[in-house]
Order: structure tokens, then sequence, then C-alpha cells
């Protein structure tokens, strides 16, 4: 049986590859290409085409199952356990007013579009810095 | 969980000169650790150490189960069939897996009939690989597995490889000069340099440990991390730290990649990033 998703790698984005794995796997619940019940790839099906880590797959599942979205079933494989519903739309609307209005107080206190990318990033950055610390 | 390889102030002399000096080092089991460092650094030297080939003028090394090795030159005799060296193997080898590598072999498209010195290169590797795993090692060391071979036959040789540590969780030591080519399949590194361990540890922690900072000269005197390594112009310093505390804000940090991480800490031999001793419980 052919798997539901295959997982692809870009190696320019700068983005560490278990994460990588973790967004493909959000990306196919947002559009519904996987659904609760679905078997996600196993490690040895993920590495044998990609050539990574197996502790890396183990990770990026590990990080699904902390975020309730899918679960590890012992000597079975990771399945999902609930997709992602359209309340992430409505906070993505929310949150980009907010933003704008941000943006806007920069201009307004003088601030060019790369001073403004530049605290955006750097905030960014630090922010799940200290969550991972 | 126990360690694959431990090694205590070793050393290794050719003649009058130390290859190897001083070297610690515990690799815990399951993981795929990178061996890296320039030429010359003594990585065959401890490779050859590992698998018993050379025993060390001084120090103790102990490395845990059977041990499996696949040398730089690929050691398989042209004038061989395939079969022939399955058959080679199994003689020499009581723990020998023949239908794992005829299975493998197959997998592969590789006809038992072939003459080794007709196989491409990326198939020879294929061929040596599967004869290191057929021994069913719990350790599994490779000198260069990459060297001559071209992108899709090294892709190739790793999913082959990676493959095998998903399906028996075997322990991978890999030696390569260059990092690149581990960055995905290795989650332990060791840096050898001048023939110390100036580095060892997991690769994800190392990376989070470390920064490289661009920022006014001046803050530099007055900063709270260990440096790694530094350069200066009149105005600004650029600076790779390990274990950074609050910053002035004035900083621009950014992660390292793995390179610049090897990089940094090769260009500053007397820096080194070593785990204090742990006693690991068995």
């Amino acid at each position: 049986m052919l798997p539901v998703i295959e997982f692809h790698l870009n190696k320019a984005s700068g983005v560490s590859t278990y994460l990588q794995l973790v967004h493909q796997v959000k990306h196919a619940l947002r559009l519904g290409m996987l659904v609760p019940g679905d078997q996600l790839p196993t490690a040895r099906e993920v590495v044998e085409r990609l050539a990574i880590n197996p502790n890396t797959v183990h990770k990026a599942y590990r990080e699904l199952e902390r975020e309730g979205l899918a679960m590890g079933r012992p000597g079975m494989g990771t399945f999902v356990q609930r997709s992602i519903g359209g309340a992430a739309l409505v906070d993505h609307a929310r949150l980009r007013s907010g933003l704008a209005a941000w943006v806007l107080e920069g201009r307004k206190a003088g601030l060019d579009q790369e001073d403004l990318n530049a605290i955006f990033s750097s905030v960014v950055v630090e922010s799940f810095r200290e969550e991972t610390a | 969980m126990n360690n694959a390889v431990e090694a205590t102030g070793l050393g290794v002399r050719y003649r009058r000169s130390w290859a190897l000096r001083d070297c610690s080092l515990a690799v815990p089991a399951g993981r795929v650790v990178a061996l890296v460092g320039p030429n010359g650094a003594g990585k065959t030297t401890l490779l050859h150490a590992v698998v018993g080939l050379l025993s060390p003028d001084q120090g103790r090394l102990t490395t845990s189960g059977e041990v499996a090795f696949m040398a730089q030159d690929k050691p398989l005799y042209g004038d061989f069939r395939v079969a022939e060296m399955l058959r080679f193997g199994r003689r020499l080898n009581p723990s020998w897996d023949g239908e794992i590598a005829t299975e493998r072999l197959a997998t592969l498209g590789i006809p038992l009939k072939r003459k080794v010195s007709t196989l491409s290169g990326g198939e020879q590797a294929q061929v040596a690989l599967v004869m290191a795993l057929a021994k069913r090692p719990e350790l599994l060391v490779l000198d260069e597995p990459l060297a001559n071979l071209d992108p899709l036959a090294r892709h190739d040789v790793m999913r082959a490889l990676m493959t095998s540590v998903a399906e028996r969780g075997l322990t991978v030591l890999i030696s390569s000069h260059v990092v690149a080519d581990l960055e995905d399949t290795c989650d332990w590194i060791v840096v050898l340099n001048r023939g110390r361990v100036q580095v060892s540890g997991d690769i994800e922690s190392l990376r989070t440990e470390h920064l490289m900072l661009t920022g006014p000269v001046e803050l530099a005197d007055r900063l709270d991390a260990t440096v790694i390594g530094a350069s200066y112009t009149d105005r600004q310093a650029t600076l790779l730290v390990r274990s950074a505390g609050t910053l002035d804000p004035r900083w621009i940090a950014r992660q390292v990649t793995l390179d610049e991480l090897v990089m940094g800490y090769l260009r500053s031999p007397e820096a080194a990033a070593l785990p204090a001793p742990v006693v690991v419980q068995a």
C-alpha cells in the first residue's frame, strides 16, 4: 500500500529537517489530504526515500503527538489524531490585522521596510529560542 | 543506555610523531556519528583503532558488540563475482546473514553473477555496504564511504544506510572531510583536529548552544559568552560563541549551520566543546 503522503526536503530553506516534516503534515491536514485515522509514513519509509536520520522522523512525530495531532501506537505506527480546522484561518485574519496596525505604527515612527522586517524576524527568533531554551 | 564506543586518553604513535593524542570520547549506542576533520587529522587512525586494526600506544578503548568496517578503498576483489564475495564473507564471519545480503542486492538490482570490477562506483559501494551489514554488526564503521561517488550514488548509499539504522537501530560511525554530506544523516559529531578530539556531542544541542553574533566592536569586551572564533574590523565584531547569557540588543544573533560550527572550531584549535565526563549506567 502506498503511504498517504510523501515528504520532501528543501535544503535551501534553512528550516530544520524535523520542522519541515512537521509543517508538511500540518499542511496536508489543513488541505484535507490527511484525515484522522490515516497512518503517517513509517520512519523506515521516510528514510528510505530521503536518506535522513530516522531519529529526525521520530522527533517530528513526537512533536505532532505533543500538539495532539497524531498518536503513536506501539508496534503499529503513528496515526493522525485530529485535523486542523477552520479556526486557524480565523486566527490568521485577526493576527494579520493586529500586525498591520503595528506596521503602520512603525512607519509613523519613521521605520522603513527593512527596519520592520529586522524587528519582526528578530522577535520571532527570540520568541522561539525562549521556548526551546 | 550503553556507550557504543568509549575512548580514554587514547594515543597512537607512528614512529616519532603522534597521530592521535589524548583522545577521550564516548558515543551513546544507536547514534549516527559524523567523524570530521581536515585531511591528516587522524580520522582513519581513530577508525582503525575503533575496529581493532591497530592497538593504541596509550589509553583505553572499548566497543560493544560486533563491529563491521568499510574501509576507504572499498575492499572488494575485482576478479570476484558478487556471489563469490558473499561466499567469502560467510566463511570469514560466523554471524553472517546471507539472506539479508542477497535480498538487499536483489532490491538494488545488482546481479550476483557480475564481476565486481564491472560494477559502477556506486554499485561497488553498495556491495561493500551489504557485506558490512551482513555481519549483523552493532557498530558499523565507514571510512569516507561517499568519496568518489556521484551525487545520485551518494544519496543511494545514504538511503541504504539510514534504512538499516531504522530497521536495526545500529550505531554508525562515518568519517568524511565534507561536513555537508553528513548534515541530514548524523545526530552526533566528533571533530578531530591535529590528532585531538576537539568537539564531541549531540549535533542539535551543539547547534542550540552556539550563536553567530555580529555587532559593534566595543561590545565584544563585555560579552557574557565563551568566544570560540572571532573576526574584527575597526568597528564590527563577528563572533562564534557558546552558552551566551543575556545579550546586548545591539548584537545581531543567528543560529549557526553545522558547517560554520565545525569551521569555527577547526580555526581555533585550542577551543574545545566536550561533554563533562559522564558515568553511563548500563
